[in-house]
């Protein structure tokens, strides 16, 4: 049976887009076949972070219509097998996605075989959000340690737990916290929320904390999701991330700041 | 800046306010998303039958609703104008 995931945030730019783009690419990777759905309708953009921003023809909005088939419309990633991507319309009509089209496009996704379905929610708490969330198993909520962030993920976690369709049949979706732009040295000197405190302020289980790296830019720069570039922290966080999501134990990493020495210190502009 | 002041400035640990302020608005907003959606109605019903007799703002009157395990609880507080005043 395959399982619906929706990353979600409530704040935008918070990393949804990229964790989408990493998080299917690793469960690919693991041999699941996968496909990620871009919701948000009008500001497409998971096709240029995953670079088959060329190869698209059709759309999610075409497929809800009768406009293409569902085969027509996904595109295949040339990077791993499993892994497929069903970008968003650019269309300006925000109400374009209705309940019923897209439980229709799951439930095809689902018939054809794919293991997971990663939802990548819009920001903000409107139609499209709420349909990336309504059909979800369990969610994925994305945040950064600030303060708007974290407020928001709140409210993201209420409507989870109110709207969603498994709140409606009185199930509940299954709730992961994953944390983004974590900056050790920053928490150390008392500057930036550390990880345990957003865990006690939202009460959700930890999924993977994902350090402030430089090889996140590079790598939507190049359309490559970090998770491929395997010498990079954020990579490799995404990664142990993906483990945990399938049911591994894995222990985080990279929470506490590189304490460099005086020599390091010295010769930092050469190395 | 005198130099004393800088040797002894304490550093701001804007973390922890940060941590403090996030702790108390979302308790609150927890607390008023847990509320009936029939609340705020039945504020402005209570305000009503209370103003046929003494003359009070929305302000001074506070409906809330607890959840104590099994039992849920309406608290409704009136603060009514001094007696003077009402005269």
């Amino acid at each position: 049976m395959a399982k619906i995931i929706v990353m979600t945030s409530g704040k935008g730019g918070v990393g949804k887009t990229t964790s989408s783009a990493a998080i299917s690419s690793g469960l690919a990777m693991r041999g699941h076949k996968t496909v990620v759905i871009d919701f948000d309708i009008g500001l497409r953009n998971l096709d240029l972070v995953m670079n088959c921003e060329r190869r698209v023809v059709y759309d999610f909005v075409n497929v809800i219509n009768g406009e293409a088939t569902l085969k027509q419309a996904l595109i295949k990633d040339k990077r791993i097998e499993n892994l497929f991507i069903l970008p968003a319309s650019q269309t300006r009509d925000k109400d374009a996605l209705k309940k019923e089209g897209v439980e229709k496009v799951l439930d095809e996704l689902a018939a054809e075989g794919f293991e997971y379905i990663i939802c990548d929610s819009p920001a903000g708490i409107e139609h499209g959000a709420y349909m990336a969330l309504y059909f979800a198993d369990e969610a994925i909520v994305v945040a950064n340690p600030e303060v708007s962030s974290v407020r928001d993920s709140d409210r993201i976690l209420g409507i989870l737990q109110s709207k969603s369709r498994k709140a409606e049949k009185g199930e509940h979706v299954e709730e992961h916290l994953l944390l983004t732009r974590y900056n050790p040295e920053r928490v150390e000197k008392g500057e930036m929320l550390a990880v345990e405190d957003v865990q006690e302020i939202l009460a959700t289980k930890l999924l993977g904390v994902i350090p402030e790296c430089e090889s996140v830019l590079k790598a939507s720069n190049q359309g490559v999701p970090v998770i491929h570039d395997k010498s990079s922290k954020a990579g490799l966080a995404y990664d142990d991330a993906v483990a945990r999501l399938l049911g591994e134990e894995k222990e985080h990493r990279f929470l506490t700041a590189e304490h460099k020495g005086l020599f390091q210190r010295l010769f930092r502009r050469s190395a | 800046m005198r130099l004393i002041d800088y040797f002894t400035r304490k550093r701001v640990n804007s973390a922890s306010i940060a941590k403090e302020r996030l702790q108390v608005i979302v308790a609150h907003e927890r607390n008023k998303r847990q509320q009936p959606d029939y609340l705020p109605q039945l504020q402005k019903d209570i305000m009503e039958v209370i103003r046929k007799y003494v003359d009070v703002d929305m302000e001074n009157i506070d409906v809330q609703l607890d959840n104590n395990g099994s039992c849920a609880v309406l608290e409704l507080n009136v603060t009514l104008p001094d007696s003077s005043d009402a005269a």
